[in-house]
């Protein structure tokens, strides 16, 4: 399928096709990431970000804006004066009206998707509800495929919250176009839902699932932490029990393969000790720049095509 | 006149044009109206409940005169009532009859029971929209959330619902 006016919702809507294309051209874009190129001039990118994400917001602004593109848009705070007087469906017309694309955040399950069923340019979702975060994930596989030339073959473990974090899910929807090995290491309460493991069976994606991740570090290619965060926990008590479990530090990696890679969609809190950020394992910080190419190479694929 | 006699007239008395579902599992005759939407206001409807049934043991039975449905809005049947089948009657005989089945997607008739998910917003226009997974049983997922929806919670919802 052409990446030409694409929306992008949820991973599922991609290939591996897709993805590979995807990757060689953020390659390509690598080389202009701190330049500029023109190829998007005349074009505006409008944000609309219901709930707040400097990260994400600021690389596709960064995107844009090196591709020659403009940019306009709202952050979380005009947000909720937006939202206080006006429907989603009457704010994404409006976008709609003043933009060649828009990039849509929102805390509500399936609000890409209905800005999408509504707008007639292309929309971008930079993160909705628990479940979809499609272009993290896609950055995520990208940095994969950067660091070993590859995906397939890899045993990638997922550490953390892999109920409510919402780039999870994403991940291994796309993971699901190569032959991986999945390790889901989590607390009990924050397991996998049966949507996602049901996906997973009818996709025969290979995996298995821990509660400690000294049972799968020695085979890990790719370990791949998100943060656990306390209000998920019914019981305080519980939440101090299983915490260190699932923080990562320079003694929680002895034994591991010295090919391992640690990623990490950022912002941290303490899940990954910054006593490992000078160690050749740490690649969250180059994963988080090359979200700039990445989204290049998408904003490229979609407003000027193949 | 014996009751089995009476009975079999209440159940065969003829209709000119319109849709008999038969094989409707015992009870469930009230969903069916439901999910098909109809309110009373659309003409003459019969319900006929607890019939014996050689297949079922006990069946219901909905009649509606004088009204036309899609097989599209008919096969939504199968979620609570996977047994009916459909006659379409034209001028007192039946032109066609057919068994439901799974729909691939079903779109307004049941809502997605995540209430984060966009189309659980009042002031949002839109439609919820379920795709039909066959699991060990059949279940829908929300086309907007990915939240499952099982036949129980779907007649649980058409039961509770006025
Ligand atoms: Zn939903």
């Amino acid at each position: 399928m052409t990446w030409l006016n694409r929306d992008v919702i949820s991973s599922l809507d991609f290939n591996r096709e897709d993805l590979m294309q995807l990757f060689n051209e953020a390659q390509e874009m690598e080389n202009y990431a701190k330049s500029k190129l023109n190829i998007l001039d005349g074009k505006i990118m409008a944000t609309a970000f219901f709930e707040p994400s400097t990260r994400t917001r600021l690389s596709f602004e960064a995107a844009m804006l090196r591709l020659g593109g403009r940019v306009l848009g709202f952050g979380s705070v005009e947000a909720s004066s937006v939202a206080k007087g006006e429907s989603l469906g009457d704010t994404i017309r409006m976008l709609d009206s003043y933009s060649d694309v828009i990039v849509i955040r929102h805390s509500l399950e399936g609000a890409a998707k209905y800005a999408a069923d509504i707008a007639t340019v292309p929309v971008i979702n930079a993160g909705d509800g628990t479940q979809n975060h499609p272009t993290q994930a896609m950055l995520d596989a990208y940095t994969i495929w950067r660091e070993y030339g590859r995906i397939d073959d890899l045993t990638i473990g997922i550490l953390g919250d892999l109920r409510y974090a919402r780039v999870v899910t994403s991940l291994i929807q796309l993971l699901s176009n190569f032959k991986v090995k999945l390790r889901l290491i989590s607390p009990e309460i924050l397991k996998p839902r049966r949507e996602l493991l049901d996906f997973m069976n009818m996709r025969g994606m290979s995996y298995s699932l821990h509660l400690n991740l000294n049972e799968v570090l020695s085979e890990l290619d790719v370990l791949y932490v998100v943060r656990i965060q306390r209000e998920r926990f019914p019981d305080p008590v519980e939440y101090e029990r299983v915490k260190g479990s699932f923080k990562v530090s320079p003694e929680s990696l002895i034994g591991v393969k010295d090919t391992l890679i640690v990623l990490h969609p950022l912002p941290r809190v303490d899940e990954v000790d910054h006593r490992l950020d000078s160690t050749r394992y740490a690649k969250y910080f180059k994963q988080s720049a090359l979200g700039v190419p990445l989204r290049m190479a998408l904003l490229k694929l979609i407003l000027k095509g193949d | 006149m014996s009751s089995k006699v009476q009975e079999r007239d209440l159940i065969v008395s003829k209709i000119r044009d319109g849709i008999v579902i038969d094989h409707i599992p015992a009870g469930r005759a009230l969903i069916v109206l439901r999910v098909l939407k109809l309110r009373g206001g659309e003409g003459r409807i019969a319900l006929v409940m607890n019939a014996d049934s050689r297949r079922l043991g006990r069946k219901d039975i909905v009649k509606i005169e004088g009204k036309e449905l899609s097989e599209g809005e008919l096969n939504l049947l199968s979620l609570i009532a996977p047994t009916a089948t459909i006659n379409i009657i034209r001028d007192y005989s039946v032109v066609k009859k057919f068994q439901v089945k799974l729909p691939e997607t079903v779109k307004g008739v049941v809502k997605c029971r995540n209430p984060k998910c966009i189309t659980n917003q009042p002031r949002e226009d839109v439609v919820p929209t379920f795709k039909v997974l066959h699991l060990d049983q059949p279940i829908l997922q929300c086309q907007y959330c990915g939240t499952y929806l099982t036949i129980d919670d779907i007649n649980a919802q058409l039961a509770g619902e006025r």
